[in-house]
């Protein structure tokens, strides 16, 4: 199915928040915002979700002290118990505090490389992926608004473009895409 | 957007756009590199590969190279280690820690001290690599099945906790390093124009879009991240601290060790931080900025983490006598009128008393005072660690095993080595990389820019 893609720039952020506030109280939708830096305050207004990766990080860093408590007690205590000193290692309890340290750093350790592993897979953004951004411009200072035909069946293009015509864009670009 | 105090220095002086700050990080990138880039290239090329060889000389030949003997087993090469870790701090401090207290100043400098960072913590785990004598088997510090028995790492001992501490942070720095700076990379890549720096940057960018989705997901990435990098920047340094600390020699079994090793580091940390950048600053003319207020920020932690560190000695010096252990007060004694008291002294005069001047605004606001602080401050600490190890050691229970500690060429140029290379990173850093971090720096822009500051509409309501 054919669309036709909008492409609408500012060169302001809080120009591009106002015009995406003026553009969804009359029913359009918004489909993505480029821009070269996050702009605060605009995913309620199009519709992002807050991200629940937080949640990830901690499952991760469950899954991390778990791993790292089953490792040193099979280690340290039932596999070869040590006897330092006269002390042996006879249950894990007994001698958790040396095993803190390792269980924190491994704990962080999952935690963090977990979290940004999800992070870039979630956002396909992987070494040679190619670039996405539809104009240079947009990692610089400029921030495009992009609004596909096909998600606003309501409007004609014609009616897009009146609305569109009040945010106080700088250019707009438009492309058919199959 | 965000608003602050109008008696608040501006962050970003000038008036800049969001395009001049693009501008002014990626015209060194994208130009020649100066003369003076090759010259300091070149000499710290050629005192990396000095240390490069010492390190082959001593894998080839044994540890013994060292000017070790059998009383003093520990010298130059921990004390190296740590000064290196010590240093390593600052990045992340300045990254996590001031941004869970949501300090805007740390934008300008968080990019060049995390690189900093990651590179002094490279430096930092070389020593206990090649002081094993077989740097080939350093996967044994892993738990790994082995062919000698079930025989396992030892999960109780400091020397263990490190391997896992110094390696979770270097990895978990990276990481943040490089998520800050994927979205840099894309910035850099759309203005490239040569075909191999497209590709090269278009690599290293992952195809980053500033999609909204994907920035709402960065800065949730970057607060965890800094939420677990917090405690570790802590946690890192007391378990090197533990190295000593869970010891019985007299002069290293001190409860206080953990605290005072970490102010001890970011103390260091930021010293180098301030070396680094009052001359990047100049060099790549990012004055606006990286200005007077931010090192001024920065002297004033050198001195509150300054204080920390004289606190600290005075404290143990006070508690080696109370405790009435008369091993314990031998040491100390020992360390300020024995044979080293000369380094006990050099380390007392740089980092207990240079500090306290940045009481004076003035001073702290003098750059060219900073610069020579910072260096006087890296040197202190470098001793800081020499009169802990080597003067503990020196003199041991019987008489007869005294002894001096003498350090060998080898010791010498492994260490000049490790400065040199970690300025041959670093001198790449500043040539390739976004030495700022474009996008967090373009977030403050409206809110701490002079220009905007200073405009009328700056404090209406909206």
């Amino acid at each position: 199915m054919s669309d036709k893609v909008i492409y609408v720039m500012f060169d302001d952020d809080e120009v591009l928040k106002d015009g995406a506030k003026k553009l969804v109280s009359k029913g359009i939708k918004i489909n993505e915002v480029f821009s070269p830096f996050p702009i605060h305050g605009i995913d309620p207004i199009i519709g992002v979700k807050q991200t629940r990766l937080g949640i990830m990080a901690f499952l991760y860093g469950l899954t991390g002290l778990t791993l790292a408590t089953i490792g040193m007690r099979y280690f340290m205590v039932v596999d070869w118990p040590m006897n330092i000193g006269g002390k042996p290692n006879f249950s894990y309890l007994q001698n958790i505090l040396a095993f803190i340290p390792i269980s924190f750093e491994f704990t962080v350790l999952c935690a963090a490389h977990g979290m940004a592993i999800t992070y870039l897979l979630l956002n396909k953004t992987l070494p040679g992926m190619p670039a996405q951004n539809p104009d240079p411009r947009t990692t610089d200072d400029k921030f495009v608004m992009e609004i596909r035909l096909s998600e606003n069946s309501s409007m004609t293009e014609a009616d897009l473009d009146a609305v569109i015509k009040e945010t106080g864009f700088i250019e707009i670009d438009k492309k058919d895409i199959k | 957007m965000q608003k602050e105090a109008a008696i608040r220095e501006p962050l970003i002086l000038g008036h800049k756009t969001y395009h001049d700050v693009t501008e002014d990080v990626c015209r060194p990138i994208e130009d020649k590199a100066p003369k003076m880039w090759y010259i300091l290239f070149g000499i710290a090329l050629i005192i990396g590969l000095y240390g490069v060889g010492c390190i082959m000389y001593l894998l080839g030949t044994g540890v013994g190279v060292w000017g070790l003997n059998k009383t003093i087993g520990w010298a130059w090469d921990i004390t190296n280690f740590v000064w290196w870790v010590g240093i390593g701090h600052a990045g992340t401090l300045i990254s996590a820690v001031l941004l869970l207290f949501r300090q805007k100043w740390r934008m300008a400098i968080n990019r060049s001290a995390e690189a900093m960072t990651i590179f002094a913590v490279f430096m930092a785990g070389l020593f206990p690599l090649i002081h094993m004598g077989r740097l080939w088997v350093g996967y044994w510090t892993l738990p790994l099945p082995n062919q000698f028995g079930s025989l396992w790492v030892n999960f109780n001992s400091p020397l263990l906790w490190d391997v896992f501490a110094i390696s979770t942070y270097l990895s978990v720095s990276l990481v943040f390093w490089y998520i800050g700076l994927i979205p840099d990379f894309a910035t850099i890549r759309d203005r490239a124009k040569k075909p191999v720096a497209k590709k090269m940057y278009s690599i290293l960018s992952f195809g980053w879009s500033g999609r909204a989705k994907h920035w709402n997901r960065f800065e949730l990435v970057s607060l965890v991240l800094a939420g677990l990098a917090t405690p570790l920047v802590f946690s890192v340094h007391s378990i090197v601290s533990f190295d000593f600390a869970t010891s019985v020699i007299p002069g290293w079994h001190t409860t206080i060790f953990p605290p005072y090793f970490v102010a001890g580091a970011v103390f260091s940390g930021f010293a180098m931080v301030q070396t680094l950048l009052l001359i990047m600053r100049k060099a790549m003319s990012l004055e606006a900025y990286i200005h007077t207020k931010h090192v001024e920020y920065m002297n004033i932690v050198i001195m509150v983490t300054g204080s920390i560190v004289g606190t600290a000695y005075i404290t143990e010096l006070f508690i080696s006598w109370y405790s009435g252990v008369e091993y314990e007060a031998y040491a100390f004694m020992n360390r300020a009128t024995g044979p080293y008291w000369w380094a006990y002294w050099a380390m007392m005069t740089c980092n207990v008393i240079s500090p306290q001047l940045m009481w004076f605004r003035k001073l702290r606001r003098s750059l060219m005072f900073t610069f020579f602080i910072s260096i006087v401050v890296n040197i202190g600490m470098w001793f800081e660690r020499y009169v802990i190890i080597v003067t503990s050691l020196h003199r041991d229970y019987i008489p007869a095993a005294w002894s001096m500690h003498y350090p060998s060429h080898i010791d010498i140029g492994v260490y000049i080595g490790t400065i040199g290379l970690f300025f041959v990173f670093f001198l790449l850093f500043a040539r390739y990389f976004p030495v700022l971090a474009l996008n967090e720096v373009k977030t403050i822009l409206k809110g701490s820019g002079q220009s905007y500051k200073e405009s009328p509409d700056y404090h209406k309501h909206h």
